[in-house]
């Protein structure tokens, strides 16, 4: 199975990010870089807004992801609770 | 002391870039300057476009206006990227508020059931109108010459699409999200005769070759017939049937309007001002397009205001002719 | 009455997706001229899957967020002399070759993708890339801003707009993007859109950005990831291009894999440049050329390509000739500047004893073998004062236009050289790749600017090389360009820093 990934600059908001990535994505791998934090699981990986929003205390839109993104790997199916990354294999 | 030192050697060795410096001297530039002029390719290119064999990828021969220098259409708003997307954004920002509040108040079902009707057959096929805006400004951006009047054109076909989709709001307002408004609008856009004669007249600019003719077409003639007509005149009468609160929707138009406009006028009266033969040209084309978009609009014109609103609407479209230093 | 919530999704297509109409008054083929002439069958738009579903307004309020955070940074860059930060002034020369050689891409991107965000006959990908178009012009300006710092303190920068159109290896991006924008819309999807947005484009600005930043420079890194963050959206819709077209219509599958064979090959080509400025002109280093392409190509592009199995693409032609590559391109890259150091835009150097330990470390098959005795050498000859500068024009590829630096992948001591006779004229190529993309189409190919050709026919002024160099390239000859050690800008930076 291929790994997706996700990539996001190294800031306050992103650190929420993660946290929530990790939290929905079991065995997911953080990887810090200068100035950037890449996350990546086998096959499947899903940024939820529900728990972004906990972690973050504030209502958090989707979208609101693009701002911090660098880069990803995978098929994006992007809705209005989650943005999900997966490969078809 | 050692403060002196310091600024002393931390003297730049130069203010700015070399075709910024030839254009405009040897002094620190404004980010307009530099994000714009001379960034295009000029000479050397590799490979004909098989799209299109006759010319180079970039050509000046995609239009007969003739320019001696492209960059002399500067856009008084100086909008590069940066300063385009904050500008819109402020505006965006409170029309996102004028949209909640109308939403949260119900203001839609204030609205008496007649001027709602008016809305939908006279102001909600716009959004056709500025999509077929959106692919004319992209044309003059994909084909036109030199950042300077290439970049304000992909501005303003995003800014079409942004209406298109703002106008499209106001739809599913009225409608309560069922896009009930939307289909009906658009079977008036495709079949009721109000419309046919603007369908009509932008099928045709989507087929027109030459960029600068559509934009004198799109931009110059037909949008400042338009928006006289529907965000100044149609907005005013609907207010007296007690519909002013379309109003809070289409301010963002009226406003971007007025901002647009800066920029059309000047890019007509530096195009004008540059030769007899350029001048000559753009008035065959304003007055083949504006004869043209008199028909296409008698009807919307009579139905959505009243007799005699396309004169108006034309005199101040002639206003802004006169203005540019055209047909003197 | 409560409103209906709208999704995403279903907004989306009222907002965009339903703009537009089928015509009644004029043939609608004549307003989207070219979707034909490759061969690629489009039988229904309306099956496009839009990537993001992003409406202006959202777009103007989260663009305008990341330029009033990128502008801040840049204001604070040149009120605090942030140029004095970076690790060393070597480091420079990778801005001068970003903003020579990378910048202008960004503009023809947006120039590319203003052409398909106009021609294409469906709406939803239409909009897709009137934005990445917008987008583009983002990232094109915003370096210039960035690097516009730079350029009052250091030589090299202020004729990048200039050289760009006429400077030697320039010509290699340059011609690139040439290549794709005259290309057909589907084609240059599959260029732009899909190999290099979505795999290429990675290398250079994810490990390289990550680089800037251990160098020390704010301005870089901040654009860089900034205009990642649009990257994402970009690499996306390269992918819903790909897919589409492969779904729309079984025959359009093999004209999609000649696409990625030809530019995954021109890809790789192009970002030899990109490899030598991981390896030799980052000061400190993050990771090796090799290891970005072992992460970034081989893993993630191998991810992609088994995805995209179910349709019957496999892995571009000569992926395994790409992979011998990683070990050599970015030494023999920057042995070649080095050595035409007197006609590049940038200073060279020999890399310090301690970069060349790690060269060894991070390359240990092939640099202590091929690689590493060259700079012995050179350092031998500098210490003596004879700093070694070829006087030959080198030959160039007619394809990448590539000066002839690589060698066979099986004997690193042998130039590769390919040849054919087209219309009886004989052209010359790099390699295998290079030589499959003319004779595939020639006609195309024969018309390549050839900045060495063009000289000796007498197209760029002359008749010494220094005059052109001086006169049309504009190239401040001893200040922007030759070696590093007593070039104007380590003079200035010593002075800056105080020492001797």
């Amino acid at each position: 199975m291929s790994k997706v990934y996700i990539a996001l600059q190294d800031n306050e908001e992103s650190r929420f990010i993660v946290e929530a990535i990790e939290e929905d994505n079991p065995d997911s791998t953080v990887i810090h870089m200068p100035a950037m934090v890449r996350v990546e699981r086998e096959g499947r990986l899903v940024v939820r807004r529900e728990t972004v929003e906990e972690k973050m205390g504030r209502d958090w839109d989707v979208q609101e992801l693009h701002v911090n993104l660098i880069t990803l790997g995978g098929n994006v199916e992007e809705d209005d609770d989650a943005l999900s990354l997966h490969w078809n294999e | 002391m050692t403060i002196e030192i310091k600024t002393a050697t931390l003297e730049p060795v130069r203010n700015t870039f070399a075709h910024i410096e030839r254009r405009f001297g040897d002094k620190p530039a404004t980010r307009y300057q530099e994000a714009t002029y001379d960034v295009q390719s000029e000479v050397n290119f590799h490979y004909r476009p098989l799209w299109q064999p006759e010319l180079e990828l970039t050509d000046t021969r995609r239009t007969a206006i003739k320019m001696a220098d492209w960059y002399a259409f500067r856009d008084p708003r100086q909008f590069y990227y940066g300063a385009y997307v904050q500008a819109r954004a402020k505006m965006q920002e409170v029309a996102e508020n004028n949209y909640a509040f109308f939403e949260k108040r119900g203001l839609a079902e204030r609205m008496p059931e007649e001027a709602k009707q008016k809305v939908i057959r006279c102001l909600l096929p716009l959004r056709h109108v500025e999509h077929a805006a959106n692919l004319n400004n992209m044309y003059g951006s994909a084909y036109g010459n030199g950042t300077a009047i290439t970049q304000a054109l992909l501005f303003d076909g995003m800014d079409r699409l942004g209406i298109a989709q703002y106008v499209s709001r106001i739809g599913l307002l009225l409608d309560g999200n069922t896009g009930d408004a939307l289909s009906e609008a658009r079977s008036y856009w495709m079949s009721d005769p109000l419309w046919q004669g603007v369908r009509r007249y932008l099928e045709k600019t989507l087929v027109t070759e030459d960029w600068f003719e559509v934009f004198i077409a799109q931009d110059v003639v037909l949008d400042s017939l338009i928006y006289n007509l529907i965000y100044e005149q149609f907005d005013a009468k609907l207010a007296q049937q007690d519909g002013q609160d379309l109003g809070m929707l289409t301010e963002f138009m009226q406003v971007w309007f007025k901002d647009a406009s800066r920029w059309v006028d000047a890019v007509l009266k530096t195009a004008a001002a540059e030769s007899d033969e350029n001048r000559l040209q753009l008035e065959q084309w304003i007055s083949h397009w504006r004869g043209q978009a008199e028909e296409a609009l008698s009807l919307v014109a009579h139905e959505a205001v009243e007799e005699g609103a396309l004169q108006v609407a034309r005199e101040a479209l002639d206003k802004r002719l006169s203005k540019a230093g055209l047909f003197k | 009455m409560a409103a209906k919530k709208l999704n995403i999704k279903e907004k989306y297509r009222l907002l965009t997706r339903d703009l537009d109409w089928e015509f009644s008054y004029e043939d609608r083929n004549k307003a989207f001229p070219f979707e034909e002439f490759e061969g690629i069958k489009i039988t229904d738009w309306s099956k496009w899957e839009d990537p993001f579903r992003l409406t202006m307004d959202a777009y103007w309020k989260y663009q305008a967020e990341k330029e009033k955070k990128l502008y801040a940074i840049f204001d604070a860059f040149a009120q605090n002399d942030g140029h004095l930060n970076v690790s060393d002034p070597r480091y420079v020369n990778a801005v001068k070759l970003f903003l020579t050689g990378v910048s202008p891409l960004e503009y023809q991107a947006y120039q590319g993708f203003a052409h398909v965000g106009r021609q294409f006959g469906g709406v939803g990908a239409r909009v897709a890339c009137q934005m990445q178009s917008l987008d583009e012009l983002r990232h094109v300006q915003t370096q210039i801003h960035a690097m516009s710092h730079y350029n009052k303190f250091f030589d090299g920068l202020q004729e990048y707009s200039h050289m760009h159109d006429r400077v030697w290896y320039l010509s290699v991006p340059k011609s690139f993007f040439n290549d794709a924008r005259s290309a057909g819309p589907f084609e240059f999807m599959i260029a732009i859109g899909f190999s290099f947005e979505y795999v290429l484009t990675n290398l250079l600005f994810v490990p390289f950005m990550s680089g800037a930043a251990h160098n020390g420079d704010m301005a870089t890194v901040t654009f860089g990831f900034s205009a990642q963050s649009d990257e994402a959206r970009h690499m996306t819709l390269g992918l819903e291009i790909i897919k589409f077209l492969l779904e729309q219509h079984e025959d359009n599958v093999p004209v999609v894999q000649k696409w990625i064979d030809k530019w995954f090959w021109r890809g790789s080509r192009l970002l030899t440049i990109v490899s030598m400025m991981m390896d030799y002109m980052l000061p400190n280093k993050v990771m090796s050329w090799k290891e970005a392409w072992e992460v970034y190509f081989e893993e993630a592009g191998g991810a992609l390509f088994k995805d995209l199995a179910r349709y019957g693409i496999r892995m571009p032609k000569y992926a395994d000739v790409i992979e011998k590559e990683k070990e050599h391109i970015s030494h023999q890259a920057w042995w070649t500047f080095y050595t035409h150091g007197h006609a590049a835009g940038f200073h060279t150097w020999i890399p310090t004893d301690e970069e060349l330990d790690w060269l060894s470390a991070k390359y240990p098959d092939t640099f202590d073998k091929y690689y590493r005795p060259r700079w012995e050498l050179a350092k031998e000859m500098e210490a003596k004062g004879e700093r070694f500068y070829t006087s030959g024009l080198p030959q160039l590829c007619q394809t990448c236009q590539i000066p002839m630096l690589f060698t066979e992948m099986d004997d690193p001591t042998q130039i590769a050289y390919r040849d054919c006779v087209h219309n009886g004229e004989r052209y010359h190529f790099c390699s295998d790749g290079c030589k499959d993309i003319f004779e595939e189409e020639p006609e195309k190919f024969v018309q390549s600017w050839l900045p060495v050709h063009q000289i000796f026919q007498g197209n760029c002024g002359g008749p010494g090389v220094e005059d052109i160099l001086r006169d049309y390239y504009r190239m401040n000859v001893g200040a922007d360009n030759m070696d590093m050690k007593g070039s104007p800008d380590e003079l200035r930076w010593k002075k800056w820093k105080g020492v001797a």
